[in-house]
């Protein structure tokens, strides 16, 4: 955490999530919750079915 | 004074042909794009305009900023033989190493250039459903406005700015690269895991951006391999005495209206004030190539990246020292360059972001690409009590991309809107006012038939009983609707314009 100390100047108070530096979602408060629950149904519904297949079919030629 | 921060974005998209035996990406490619060509030359909505394709005459990518190229550097290729069509609206849309890909045309302010990117996803839109009248069956082309396939595989989204050619190239370097590298807090647009070598998902189960792991040389040519943060291209597409064309090749595409307006807003203002030599703080990375990639695994925004003299500073804290600049050099010498009003939009908005990064930086799942898709892999993990290997992943990181209404996920997440849905498709056909841009449009729109060729800085017509006529526009700031639209207007056939054009420019 040594490294940590030196940047105090503007780093924010925030509690450290499970994950060490990833940032908690925010709102943790019901109605943010219900809501990324209503999203998460939503998009369950228009995913691709075999996520595996899809994910492995994915190949692009490299470009730019 | 800096000169105006005339800018666009050319993004490269993902292709992929659902349904086939055997797909090839030039021929998905071409497909799509002829499709889009031939639907709406019939319906004459949205013309683009048909038999004018581009003219090659002043490309040359393989020129190097720096002089003569190093031999190890290997300049573009040109693949002339590909469809390649200019639309009414000034933009380009062709084929590009095996990709779809839309330049959109000179604007003159990042709201403007988000306008136009917004057009191009819906000129795809529309192809992708061109192109389904002519599948059998079964086949649809599917196109993904990503830079990666997580193979290893990436594609880019360049973004262009109009630079003062008096300007010390290492004044750019310098500044362009300490933001480049920052910015990238607000403009990534997300990826799970690293395609970085000897990276895995393990160590990596989520970064900021979809492009840092391609990054190997702080400065270069290249723009497929061994990409470089600050790219030399000199092609300046104007007038060469008083310009070059700065190409950033180091940005990610934006599903996120917010994130491309910053992304093209705070790079204009930082490269007007380096033009100006407005800025006094010199941030040089010890290891560039390296910051890049922290600063894209670090998502806790507060890992101090290495400075040249020996001390440190975070990819926030240098974004905010750029923003107080920013602020500074807009007080005592105004945003004209990057378009007054819209300035002050970005400096505010710039700040909102900043400020939320560091306070709470989940609470922007509607302003940025990497949070909301982070919020949402998040939760999914959670739902199902998913490891961060698990494809249904990947697959949602892929499918945010999605461009099909139906399917698009970042379509579905709320992300904030700051361009109307009419002013969008009005910037499908219509091209912007103030730049060249109207010039080339308009042209198009009224005597396609007549053109045979444009480019950035030319129109060349063919009016059959005389030799073929091109008409420079070496100045990007002109042929705009205050300059041309009344003698536009006044005339009535490409003949009568070209007279007028030989009189004024014998007068």
């Amino acid at each position: 955490m040594a490294e940590r100390e030196q940047i105090k100047k503007s780093a924010p108070q925030r509690e450290e999530s499970e994950v060490e530096g990833a940032p908690a979602v925010s709102g943790q408060g019901d109605e943010l919750k219900a809501e990324l629950d209503d999203l998460l149904d939503e998009i369950d519904e228009v995913l691709e079915s075999n996520a595996e297949d899809f994910v492995k079919s994915y190949i692009q030629k490299g470009g730019q | 004074m800096a000169v105006p921060k005339i800018c666009g974005l050319e993004t490269e998209f993902g292709i992929a042909h659902a349904g086939a035996e055997e797909a090839n990406p030039i021929t998905a490619s071409s497909l799509l794009i002829n499709s889009y060509l031939s639907e709406f030359c019939q319906t004459a909505e949205g013309g683009p305009a048909v038999g004018v394709s581009w003219d090659f005459e002043d490309e040359m990518p393989g020129n190097d900023i720096r002089g003569i190229a190093p031999p190890e550097s290997l300049a573009p290729e040109i693949e002339t033989h590909l469809v390649n069509a200019v639309l009414t609206n000034g933009a380009r849309y062709y084929v590009d190493h095996a990709h779809p890909e839309l330049s959109t045309p000179e604007c003159s302010n990042a709201l403007d250039a988000t306008r136009f990117d917004k057009a191009a996803e819906l000129i795809l839109i529309r192809s992708m459903e061109a192109a389904a009248q002519v599948l059998p069956p079964g086949q649809e082309l599917v196109v993904y406005k990503n830079n990666s396939d997580g193979k290893g595989n990436s594609y880019g989204c360049h973004e262009n700015y109009l630079m003062d050619r008096s300007t010390p190239f290492s004044q750019i370097v310098l500044h362009g690269t300490a933001h480049l590298v920052t910015r990238q807090i607000f403009t990534g647009a997300g990826k799970v895991g690293s395609e970085a070598p000897g990276l895995t998902t393990a160590e990596v189960p989520f970064q900021i951006t979809q492009r840092a792991d391609f990054f190997e040389e702080e400065v270069g040519l290249e723009t497929t391999l061994k990409r470089p943060i600050i790219n030399t291209r000199d092609e300046p597409h104007a007038d060469p005495r008083l310009y070059r064309r700065l190409h950033v090749i180091a940005g990610d595409a934006n599903m996120s209206e917010v994130a491309t307006f910053l992304k093209m807003g705070t790079t204009a203002i930082v490269l007007a004030m380096a033009e100006d030599g407005f800025l006094p703080r010199e941030f040089r990375f010890r290891t560039p190539v390296q910051a890049m990639r922290q600063v894209s695994y670090d998502l806790s925004l507060a890992l101090p990246l290495e400075l040249d003299d020996g001390s440190t500073a975070t990819a926030l804290e240098i974004q905010w020292d750029l923003l107080d600049q920013a602020r500074k050099y807009a007080d005592s010498r105004g945003l004209d360059p990057v378009g007054a009003q819209v300035g002050e939009l970005v400096i505010d908005r710039w700040e909102q972001v900043l400020a939320g990064l560091e306070s709470d930086p989940m609470g922007l799942s509607r302003q940025l690409d990497w949070v909301a898709k982070y919020r949402l892999l998040q939760g999914m993990a959670q739902r199902h009590g998913l490891r961060h290997d698990d494809a249904r992943l990947a697959a949602l990181d892929l499918q945010y991309h999605d461009l099909r209404p139906a399917r698009s996920v970042a379509a579905r997440v709320g992300l904030e809107s700051i361009i109307s849905s009419d002013d969008a498709r009005a910037a499908v056909s219509d091209p912007p006012r103030d730049t060249r841009a109207y010039f080339r449009g308009q042209c198009l729109k009224r005597w396609a038939p007549d053109i045979v060729a444009a480019n950035w800085d030319s129109v060349v017509f063919d009016l059959g009983d005389e030799p073929l006529r091109r008409v420079p526009m070496m100045e990007p700031t002109k042929g705009t609707a205050d300059h041309v639209g009344d003698l536009l207007a006044s005339c009535q056939s490409a003949s009568e314009l070209l007279a007028r054009l030989r009189d004024s420019s014998h007068r």
